[in-house]
């Protein structure tokens, strides 16, 4: 028997698959700036922080970084409110995502600072600045400059993985991809169009975050 | 009174003693040129004057601030201290002019039109105006490092120190650095370098200090000490340099 | 509630466990070698194969793992043939795995001086002989900290499965928690399991990394 494609039954469902898509960049877009701000503190505190608080945000990093994110998913929406926290789907999924980029940017952004030469440092020393006025202006964006690639190729890899996020019922692209497969039984054409979908949200995001380098960056 | 005054200043890396109770006495426009063999404790007396480096015992005080060990301190020391390095150590992801401006602006909190002013200015006095756009990517060693006087210029520092800061350059692109920190001594800067420029630390110089083994083995005006050294370590050290 | 103690919840998960630890294995050695033949079609100077292969690994790195365990669950099935949740994990894990191991192994391949191709080739070596005794040795090195920290990736994506139904930690959590309410301990105990996989590979990664720009 051969199995004929039908795509034609996804049409009655685009605005379905353009409310999960438009969950899905709204979600990526906030974790992405959560996140880099997270990432930015915990990296400026492990470098230029206090000692005491340098193992606590290794041991963030760490125990995000060697758990899967769906664990850390259903640990914040099924864990947390057996502990009194309570959050609503949306709400665990952005935290979640921010979580999760938080301690990777964390990691990357601290690969950055620690690559900037001390001679600079020495040198915004000898011109009287404070330790947090070298971190803001000489540290940070060098830093930042370094490490854009690495951080833009994480967030892609984040934006990914929220696919996840469906999982608790969040209404983003993959929830989207669920629901209608569970209405036409046309699953295989669904995850396909999806991922493709997927693929080109990728494809732009990557080439939204050159052009936002290019901004920030230009060429030195 | 002097504007820089070092009394018997030691210091020690792990068990090494670098040195080994150093006082140096720096007047208001003088131009104090340090030589001596590597290792011999220059660059690090140096950064201990603006407190890159802390020292163990003795005094350093600068225009009557004590270079002492709270960090308060530190930053009053600092904005009168200009420095310049061998690396140039310029930030990379910052114009030239960006680089001069960036700490009038951020330390001594100056206006838009008054950094923009000293850049202008500051760039003009080592001969880059045309350069202020460039990064330091673009620019050759030695216009880096103008840059990096410029940038400490402006400042407004009391006291210049300069490390070892034409022998990361090309040799011919080294004049025009000298030439720039020629012109600051003329115009009454005051003046403390580490060097290996031999000719320039008796020409322009107006004190000569000889480091040897932690120690001042030999001080003076510059012309009559390389014409008879009094010690064969510094007539061996020049000769060497020959 | 006492019926579901601790130690009964903790030996549920440590038996899922293993099949966690198994899928990770195949995933890793079969995307392994697929990755290896990927790289082979990469770095050859034959065009349309590049291109062929630029856009498998395009598809599988930027598409989510979760949409391709749906796809091969589906897709699968599609021809006619019976697919447990464990094949279907198996296959797509594979390719996912193979996508990235191939584009890291090519980083590495390429920052390899040319002049060692170069010099391979005026040896009279063929392609192959080239890849086989003068490049992979030499790209083995570099690549080994890397592979190593995308095991780590291979275990956490593993997790994935359990959304097909696989029945490994995750899922094994899903169900101790369905049966016990107890979602602090359960999912609090699948991360540490999950932790204690990861991180002493994390760890070896970061320090044969440092070994390495040590020794160079």
């Amino acid at each position: 028997m051969t199995y004929k494609l039908q795509f034609a039954e996804l049409l009655p469902y685009w605005d379905v698959l353009l409310h999960g898509l438009i969950f899905t960049i709204v979600l990526t877009i906030v974790s992405t700036i959560g996140g880099i701000a997270v990432g930015t503190a915990g990296a400026a505190a492990r470098t230029f922080g206090p000692k005491w608080l340098d193992p606590i945000v290794a041991a963030y990093v760490e125990i995000i970084r060697n758990t899967p994110f769906i664990v850390q998913l259903f640990f914040i929406f099924f864990g947390l409110p057996a502990a009194g926290v309570k959050l609503s789907e949306t709400a665990a999924a952005f935290l979640a995502m921010v979580v999760n980029l938080g301690a990777y940017s964390t990691e990357i952004i601290r690969a950055g600072i620690e690559a900037v030469p001390k001679g600079h440092l020495e040198a915004a020393e000898s011109l009287a600045m404070t330790r947090m006025q070298i971190l803001r202006h000489v540290v940070l964006k060098q830093a930042f400059q370094k490490i854009y690639p690495a951080l833009a190729s994480q967030i892609i890899i984040v934006m990914l993985g929220s696919a996840v996020v469906s999982q608790i019922s969040a209404e983003d692209l993959t929830y989207a991809a669920n629901y209608i497969q569970s209405r036409n039984f046309r699953a295989f054409e669904v995850y396909l169009v999806v991922a493709l979908l997927y693929l080109l949200l990728a494809i732009a995001a990557r080439a939204v975050l050159r052009g936002i380098g290019r901004v920030i960056f230009p060429k030195a | 009174m002097s504007l820089v005054s070092i009394k018997d200043v030691r210091k020690s890396f792990g068990s090494v003693e670098v040195l080994k109770g150093v006082s140096i006495e720096v007047g208001r426009g003088d131009v104090v040129a340090i030589i001596g063999k590597s290792g011999s404790g220059k660059s690090t007396l140096l950064r201990c004057i603006n407190g890159l480096e802390t020292y163990d015992a003795g005094c350093i005080s600068v225009d009557g601030i004590d270079v002492g060990k709270t960090r308060g301190n530190l930053r009053d020391l600092r904005r009168n201290v200009g420095m310049v390095f061998q690396q140039f150590n310029l930030f990379p992801h910052l114009t030239a002019a960006e680089n001069v401006m960036l700490a009038p602006k951020v330390v001594n909190r100056e206006s838009a039109h008054i950094t923009k002013a000293l850049a202008k200015e500051t760039l003009a006095k080592v001969g880059l105006s045309d350069k202020a756009d460039s990064y330091p990517s673009q620019l050759s060693g030695g216009q880096q490092q103008r840059v990096a006087i410029a940038r400490a210029l402006a400042m407004r520092p009391n006291v210049l120190l300069c490390d070892e800061i034409t022998s990361a350059l090309d040799p011919e692109l080294v004049s025009e650095v000298l030439r720039v920190v020629e012109r600051l001594a003329s115009d009454g800067m005051t003046l403390i370098l580490v060097t290996h420029e031999m000719r320039f630390a008796r020409d322009v110089g107006t004190k000569l200090v000889f480091m040897h083994q932690g120690k001042v083995h030999e001080e003076g005006p510059p012309k009559p000490l390389f014409a008879s050294p009094g010690t064969p370590e510094l007539a061996q050290f020049i000769g060497m340099q020959h | 509630m006492n019926d579901f103690s601790f130690w009964v919840i903790l030996s549920n998960l440590l038996l899922a466990t293993r099949w966690t630890v198994l899928l990770s294995l195949v995933a890793f050695v079969c995307g392994g070698a697929v990755g290896l033949a990927l790289l082979f079609a990469r770095v050859s100077k034959i065009r349309w194969l590049d291109t062929a292969t630029r856009a498998y690994i395009e598809f599988f790195q930027g598409t989510p793992l979760l949409m391709q365990l749906f796809l091969f669950f589906f897709g699968v099935a599609l021809l006619g043939i019976e697919v447990s949740p464990w094949l279907a994990a198996s296959l797509a894990l594979t390719f996912w795995t193979s996508a990235f191991l191939a584009e890291i192994w090519r980083g590495c391949v390429e920052s390899l001086p040319k002049g060692q191709w170069e010099a391979a080739e005026t040896l009279a070596l063929s392609y192959i002989e080239q890849m086989r005794y003068v490049i992979l040795p030499q790209a083995l090195r570099i690549a080994i900290p890397p592979t190593v920290g995308f095991s780590v990736q291979v275990i956490k994506g593993t997790a994935l499965a359990s959304i097909i139904g696989f029945v490994d930690l995750t899922k094994a959590g899903t169900m101790l928690n369905n049966a016990t309410f107890r979602p602090f301990l359960v999912y609090s105990l699948v991360a540490l399991i999950y932790f204690a996989l990861c991180y002493p590979l994390s760890w070896y990664a970061h320090r044969l990394e440092r070994q390495f720009n040590v020794a160079r």
